[in-house]
């Protein structure tokens, strides 16, 4: 019958109406300054540079390599290599940022700066809330707006931290080990020498003239020590290449 | 009288007696100017102010409908949208087309305002609150009412836009369709009343008998009519479903697509406006204007029973707005000329059968009533069923098959 139609349409509506004082799930709308749904965890708006332990300046893992500069496509960071080095977490001294700067109005959120970052220095934040009335200053982020320590990392991405966290426990155990095993060769090297080291302490107290012949042992001795050292250093690049291997299996 | 019924009457008159204080206080030769201000600006008050309550009623409700919260953020529930809406609409530029015809562009929402106010002149919207009555208070509506399709057609065409000049096009096809059922319509309780005065015709409305109001929207002819007036009058005012001089998907806006700021506020306030004059006109033809519908209740003032009904009558438009997808234009010109035509000439016969027939059957005047609504149902639900039979006989309802371009 003709009407019919716009009859049950009314019905509808009106149980839609009535309904949505009711039914609290008939509403779907988020009211979002008041309330927010969970991001998820592959979220990702704007990069951010992670640091160890309490200091920001102290534990920046940055080391002003300058990848992320060289490949970010819309070429919004802009980094200034220091002059002096400061020690990375397994103690190697390396260069840190001076100035690193990303420009938030520039930044298309590719994520490219964190796949190419050897360092795991630079990640992705899901901080989405970065309007400012200061359209210059105010969006330019210098490296303390940018360093977010790691617990903050773990918070917003708790699978891509663990995963981070357990290879550079692994890297620095590993560190540690060659530390450990270069002191103990060292130390063998040591124990092993001592007759030589006697002769090259004994050698200046017989003549001063002896001293200058007894010179070049001492150095082949010294330069033992060098080998020694060398493959310590082998050992180190070997482990260094395993972790890049560990790298890449966990990164597709 | 007694004490409660002075109170009642003091109740119901209480913006007439004041009105006739004020201007019994004022110097003789400014009596009357005082007494029109006074009559005119109520009415420039009040039904803006509808309409700034209806705007957020409207959008709340249609929220609801599609289980969203609707406007919430301006003031406690968003009561303050209105004012918001209004902040905005006047410091928005007012942008003229350097092509438009500048008088005429700015001469339409005037027009389109000054014609929707002026049909409230004769909408009754309490006992003795009638700001004039005319004898043909009806016709006066009406003809004030095509006013409202020239200023329409003065912003489709002024503004030199192929869309707003479609706009008008078809909100002139439209309201001169649908302004024939709505005439006719009317016709039928012209016919019963036997008057045009809108007064009168309350008043032949506000009459008991075993307690109930005299509605003729509580006759056959008269709910059939009604409902044909209302759907008319949806038409007219341009509402959902009939809104396709301003089809977003094909035309943007319609005829006012080249107007901002205050000027399309102003249509906005128009369209709103003619809502309501259309709404109240209903009232008073079909649900007995100010008048109680049973005379138990005629304790309640007036004008508090006439803002009822055009409220109920409101939300009766946002329901089904908030429900009727838009038509097709062929479908709107069918609809009218097809099915509003014929039944309210049906209504119409229906009308003078209620009419004619005896008012009592065997001395009774009970049976007579039911023999005359059994009569007069029937001389208006026949032709709806065969009508609605033959309209939907010729209509093949298939699959659509798209051929695309070689």
């Amino acid at each position: 019958m003709l009407g019919e139609g716009i009859i049950q349409g009314l019905v509808e509506t009106a149980r839609n109406f009535f309904g949505s004082y009711v039914e609290k799930e008939r509403l779907t709308t988020v009211e979002y300054p008041e309330e927010q749904l969970p991001l998820p965890e592959a979220s990702r708006v704007f990069p951010f540079l992670l640091y160890d332990g309490a200091d920001a300046e102290k534990g920046l893992r940055c080391v002003a390599c300058q990848i992320c500069e060289k490949e970010c496509p819309p070429r919004c960071i802009h980094i200034e290599k220091s002059k002096d080095k400061k020690p990375d977490f397994v103690g190697k001294p390396q260069a840190y940022p001076a100035v690193f700067d990303i420009d938030v109005s520039v930044c298309m959120s590719c994520q490219i700066c964190v796949e190419v970052c050897p360092f795991d220095a630079i990640r992705m934040d899901k901080q989405f809330e970065l309007s400012t009335s200061d359209r210059f200053g105010g969006l330019l982020w210098t490296k303390h707006e940018l360093a977010k320590s790691n617990e903050y990392y773990r918070q917003i991405h708790p699978v891509e931290a663990a995963e981070t966290d357990a290879r550079r426990a692994k890297e620095m155990a590993d560190a540690k080990a060659k530390a450990a095993a270069a002191a103990a060769a060292a130390a063998a090297k040591a124990a092993a020498t001592p007759p030589a080291a006697a002769t090259a302490a004994a050698g200046p107290a017989t003549t001063s003239a002896a001293a200058a012949s007894h010179g070049p042992a001492g150095n082949g001795a010294t330069g033992n020590g060098v080998t020694g050292n060398g493959t310590a250093g082998n050992g180190a690049s070997a482990n260094g290449a395993k972790a890049e291997t560990a790298k890449t299996v966990v990164k597709p | 009288m007694t004490l409660a019924g002075g109170v009642v009457t003091g109740a119901d008159q209480v913006f007439v007696l004041l009105k006739h204080w004020l201007v019994a206080r004022t110097p003789g030769p400014l009596q009357a100017l005082v007494s029109i201000l006074l009559t005119i600006i109520p009415i420039i008050v009040v039904f803006p102010a509808l309409f700034a309550v209806t705007t957020v009623l409207e959008r709340k409700g249609l929220g609801r409908i599609q289980n969203r919260y609707g406007p919430n953020r301006v003031g406690p529930f968003g009561v303050f949208q209105p004012l918001a809406d209004a902040v905005k609409s006047l410091t928005k530029e007012d942008i003229v087309p350097r092509s438009a015809d500048h008088v005429v562009h700015y001469l339409a929402p005037l027009v389109l305002v000054a014609a929707s106010f002026l049909a409230y002149a004769v909408l009754p919207i309490g006992r003795n609150m009638t700001a004039v009555n005319l004898d043909a208070g009806v016709l006066f509506f009406f003809a004030i009412g095509a006013g409202t399709e020239l200023a329409v057609f003065m912003a489709g065409w002024s503004s030199r836009n192929k869309y707003s000049l479609l706009g008008a096009m078809r909100a002139i096809a439209q309201m001169i369709s649908y302004e024939i059922p709505l005439i006719l319509s009317s016709v039928a309780v012209v016919m019963i009343a036997g008057t045009l005065s809108t007064v009168k015709i309350v008043e032949a409305q506000a009459r008991y008998s075993d307690g109930v109001a005299h509605w003729y929207v509580f006759t056959p002819w008269g709910l059939a009519g009604f409902i044909l007036f209302m759907i008319a009058a949806t038409a007219e005012t341009n509402r959902s479903p009939f809104d396709l001089p301003e089809g977003e998907s094909e035309i943007i806006a319609g005829y006012f697509i080249e107007y901002s700021g205050f000027k399309f506020a102003l249509f906005f306030l128009a369209e709103y406006l003619e809502i309501f004059a259309v709404s109240g006109l209903g009232i008073t033809l079909f649900l007995g204007g100010w008048s109680a519908p049973f005379s138990f209740l005629t304790w309640i003032p007036s004008w508090i029973w006439f803002f009822t009904k055009l409220l109920a009558l409101i939300v009766g438009f946002i329901w089904i707005r908030g429900t009727v997808p838009r038509l097709r234009m062929d479908q709107l010109m069918n609809f009218a000329w097809k099915f509003m035509l014929p039944m309210t000439l049906v209504v119409i016969f229906a009308a003078a059968v209620w009419r004619f027939l005896p008012h009592g059957v065997a001395g009774s005047a009970a049976a007579g009533l039911v023999v005359r609504w059994l009569v007069c149902a029937l001389v208006v639900a026949g032709p709806y069923v065969l009508l609605a039979r033959g309209l939907e006989r010729g209509r093949k309802i298939e699959k659509r098959t798209y051929r695309y371009a070689e």
